[in-house]
């Protein structure tokens, strides 16, 4: 298409949709601003941007409810809403938080009871779900999207239109350049255009258009950085997409926590799980059959005094319905994918296996106990319940530690290491009722021992130190113990949010918005082209000559604006952009070439 | 000497030059205060009524020819305002600056060596978070440096990347090791990689946004600061100019802050089974994150760009560095990677 006798209708008042107080709009740096495009004053400002008092105009309570809205949706709310949300967030990391650490927050009430009940009836125990924390990101959301939406729809319409008509004087404009050549106004005016535009022809540099002014010169407008608030509009709609996909999450997610001992197994089911829970729309029909065996935990650690953990690999077995059964790793950070859930492996210990047999020689008790690590170097601690004796007994309960690696047979002393290099299990004798059979739930790692006596000899509690292979007696003939073996158990935690993805394309596509609008210039650039006499400076003589006129507006501050014009203008000239004049630049002067 | 140990006398060698790099810039700073006394009083006078504007309204030609004219302002190259001006010797810049670049190399090798002592990425602890975040400040000041002159900003780089250096040195340190298996991963690279990054570029940020409010708080005739001893401030370029480059610096560190965020949650999400958890230090990343965007809307707010938006950077610059040290030593979460028992 041709560009010279193009003439485009123009909305000359390109009145795009500015929130209450928004300052960014093309600024020329004087009052008396150049004509065309809008200049120095924004555009779509509220009335009393003028410097007039402002006057109270009578309102409705549909003009409240107006006032409100673009109260709501002006800058400073925005900004003050922000600074809130910042200062809210802080609560949450310094009181402990129901979310994260229960115990925390029951030790925090016991310890404050009067502040702590204060704290607890204003939220502050779980900031990030009370109402007030709240209130403020929804205000906030709201205000988002009684900026960005009507902003978008003033960009769709800003993107079809052309770049605003050439200034009459260029004289107030923070870049200008200037330059004569011999080459013909239309090739100068081509070769500006070609540079303009760039290399891209789908993606042009700058917008632009040709025309001629009254005097019968030439003139290019041309704008550049619609992905400027193309990029703006991205980020906030991907912000609220974000919010949108993370609530689509919390109700379809659903969590399961199962432990589970060296060859022992769980099927995915709600029953099988120790803890579970999900959103209030996830249904159980939406379990994937799977089931899973633990063939194998291994660990290692660094052999300083300080045994740091280095590696904990699970080996397990995964059987699915018409599938042959596959073996798999679960790591620390490498969960595994099955039945759509991941499934992490989240904590590790020993689980002593033991049998106990009563006074009659009867097995009462067989199988591995799980046995909660309390240090660094898992000497840990737990509780065998021993229920199902010979009619007529009494009940058995063991507590107590196990030892990893025991340094003497000092049963009082801490595990020094947390692989089993010398395994022994320090226990404790109870006898009586565990309180177990009248179907009161029961924490499993805690012996309840209000209707119990502890085994005594001499006074002092009877403490059994055990080692694999080995059987000891329980004290007063009750019976006796054997520390058969010590497999390890690992805690798995199961997570299905079907949201993800979508949480990770809103992320990405924020960051690309944020990049774009913060790094792609917004540039206006007019060149005007005529042929006049023009004196040689060489040679003295006067003789017609195309003289080059251009000036460069930007939105905001912008180093690169003078450097633009500059090039445009060379190129326009046919010459290269680097032996083109400089202005004084409104930021940091560039340093000279060496 | 093992790998360990030379990295450690490295750091000990780059946290003397960048003392002496320090020593020479403040004597430069001092130097164009003297010299620049009489010009300077002038250029305030053009400058003051347009930079009370604030930020993108930039200086008309007289007052921005006039800033060109000062030292701090101008390239090697700027064109001489009027006869008066004596310029400046700046022998002590140029002696910070190769200074710098020296101790920019001692720290380069001292972060080396300690990867290759611990067999890993070096920034797994607080210790060495704090080698590559004073590294990366400085790298951005170099940087920076090698297509404008900043060496105005050289004596509070280096002054900043001292302290952090001797307070790893004394308070951070811990022997070079491998990491737990939580960390095993190559978003250890990414993330924190990022995260100190962002840090650094913050730091010099800050730095520029301090100058300017001292130097916009001069130009309006503040009592104190028109004390002799802050005449240095005069050769500084404008609190516009200031105020852009702030915003540039600002702008790179919010988009790699936000991919710190972004590639966190990742991360949390394989090693920890959930992206967000409110963790202190998320929540600090958060606060941190938050208080930058209203730093960037601030900006463009009518009535909050300028001074205002400014005090929004050393307001996010406190909450970085608290995210940084307190939320690691003080609160008890899941990013307690400091490597310091208590």
């Amino acid at each position: 298409m041709t560009e010279t006798d193009k003439t485009v209708e123009r909305d000359e008042t390109r009145r795009g949709y500015r929130p209450e107080g928004i300052d960014d709009a093309f600024v020329a740096h004087d009052d008396d601003a150049p004509a065309g495009g809008d200049g120095g004053k924004g555009s779509g400002r509220s009335a009393g941007a003028d410097g007039a008092p402002p006057v109270m105009p009578r309102l409705g309570w549909r003009g409240t409810l107006r006032w409100m809205w673009r109260q709501l949706t002006s800058m400073r709310v925005a900004l003050m809403l922000l600074m809130l949300l910042a200062v809210a967030a802080v609560p949450g990391s310094i009181l402990p938080q129901q979310s994260i650490d229960p115990s925390a927050v029951t030790q925090y009430l016991q310890d404050n009871p009067t502040a702590g009940k204060i704290l607890d009836k204003l939220g502050f125990f779980d900031v990030f779900s009370s109402v007030w924390f709240s209130a403020i990101y929804i205000l906030l959301f709201v205000s988002l999207v009684g900026c960005i939406v009507p902003r978008a729809l003033a960009h769709t319409k800003a993107l079809r239109q052309r770049p605003p008509k050439t200034p009459v004087r260029f004289t107030r404009f923070p870049a200008k350049a200037h330059a004569t050549t011999d080459t013909e106004p239309d090739a100068v005016v081509a070769a500006a255009v070609r540079h303009l535009r760039g290399p891209v022809r789908w993606l042009p540099t700058f917008r632009v258009e040709t025309g001629t002014d009254a005097q019968g010169r030439r003139t290019v407008a041309a704008e550049r950085g619609y992905l400027r608030e193309t990029g703006n509009i991205l980020f906030h709609l991907c912000l609220l997409g974000l919010l949108v996909a993370v609530g689509t999450g919390q109700v379809l997610h659903y969590r399961a926590q199962v432990i589970v001992t060296e060859g022992h197994g769980f099927a995915n089911s709600v029953v099988d799980y120790d803890t579970f829970e999900s959103g209030a729309f996830w249904r159980a029909s939406s379990l994937d059959p799977f089931s899973m065996t633990l063939d194998k935990f291994t660990s290692e650690f660094t052999t300083t005094a300080t045994a740091e953990p280095r590696n904990f690999t699970a080996f397990v077995t995964v059987r699915q319905p018409g599938a042959p059964a596959k073996a798999e790793k679960i790591r620390v950070n490498h969960p595994l994918d099955v039945g759509g859930a991941k499934v992490y492996l989240q904590g590790n210990g020993y689980a002593p296996d033991i049998t106990v047999k009563d006074a009659k020689g009867e097995v009462a008790y067989s199988g591995p106990v799980v046995f909660i690590p309390q240090d660094t170097n898992y000497t840990s601690q737990g509780v065998v319940k021993v229920p199902d004796v010979s009619a007529g007994l009494d009940q058995i309960g063991l507590v107590g530690f196990l030892l990893p690696t025991a340094a003497s047979d000092d049963p009082t002393q801490a595990s020094i290491y947390p692989q089993p290099l010398n395994p022994m299990l320090v226990l404790n004798v109870w006898h009586g009722n565990l309180g177990l059979d009248d179907g009161t739930p029961q924490n499993v790692y805690r012996l309840d021992t209000s209707d119990m006596t502890e085994s005594t000899k001499d006074g002092k509690p009877v403490t059994l130190t055990i080692q694999p292979g080995k059987t000891v007696k329980l004290p007063d003939g009750m019976g006796t113990v054997t520390f058969n073996s010590l497999p390890r158990y690992v805690a798995l935690d199961l997570r299905y949010d079907p949201a993800l993805t979508w949480i990770l394309v809103f992320a990405l596509g924020a960051l690309l918005g944020l990049a774009l609008s913060l790094f792609t210039p917004r540039r206006r650039v007019w060149l005007r082209v005529w042929t006049e006499d023009v004196r040689d400076d060489e040679s003295g003589e006067t003789r017609p000559r195309t003289v080059i006129d251009a000036a460069g507006l930007a939105r905001g501050d912008d180093s690169g604006l003078q450097r633009e014009v500059d090039g445009a203008v060379a190129s326009a000239a046919g010459r290269a952009p680097d032996d083109a004049p400089t202005t004084a630049s409104p930021t940091l002067p560039r340093k000279a070439p060496r | 000497m093992s790998y360990a140990e030379l990295s450690t006398h490295l750091v000990w060698a780059a946290l003397t030059v960048l003392t002496i790099s320090m020593i020479a810039f403040l004597v430069d700073l001092t130097r164009l205060g003297e010299s620049r006394r009489e010009l300077a009083s002038v250029a305030r006078l053009g400058t003051r009524r347009k930079e009370l504007v604030g930020v993108g309204a930039a200086s008309d030609d007289v007052a921005s020819s006039l800033a060109a004219a000062t030292p701090g302002a101008s390239g090697a190259g700027g064109p001489a305002a009027g006869a008066d001006e004596r310029p400046a010797n700046r022998r002590a810049a140029g002696i910070g600056m190769s200074t710098a670049t020296l101790g920019w190399l001692l720290l380069l090798a001292a972060i080396v060596t300690r990867g290759i002592a611990a067999g890993r990425t070096p920034w797994a602890n607080m210790y060495e978070f704090t080698l590559v975040g004073s590294f990366v400040a400085l790298t951005v000041f170099l940087l920076v440096s090698r297509f404008r002159d900043i060496r105005w900003l050289g004596a509070f780089v280096t002054f900043l990347d001292v302290i952090f250096l001797a307070l790893a040195q004394e308070v951070f340190f811990v022997q070079a090791d491998g990491v737990q298996p939580a960390l095993q991963s190559y978003w250890l690279v990414i993330h924190v990689g990022v995260a100190i990054s962002a840090a650094g570029i913050l730091t010099v940020a800050f730095l520029t946004s301090v100058l300017q409010l001292l130097r916009d708080s001069r130009d309006n005739g503040s009592a104190v600061l028109n004390h002799r001893a802050f005449r240095w401030l005069d050769a500084l370029p404008t609190p516009g100019q200031l105020e852009t480059l702030s915003f540039r610096l600002n702008a790179v560190g919010f988009v790699l802050w936000t991919f710190t965020l972004i590639a966190g949650s990742i991360w949390a999400e394989h090693a920890w089974g959930r992206y967000w958890g409110w963790d202190p230090k998320e929540v600090w990343t958060f606060i941190v994150w938050v208080v930058y965007a209203g730093y960037l809307h601030a900006r463009t707010t009518r009535g909050w760009s300028g001074r205002r938006a400014a005090y929004f950077v050393i307001v996010g610059y406190a909450c970085v560095l608290f995210n940084f040290t307190g939320v690691n030593l003080i609160f008890d979460g899941k990013h307690s990677y400091s490597g310091l028992t208590s």
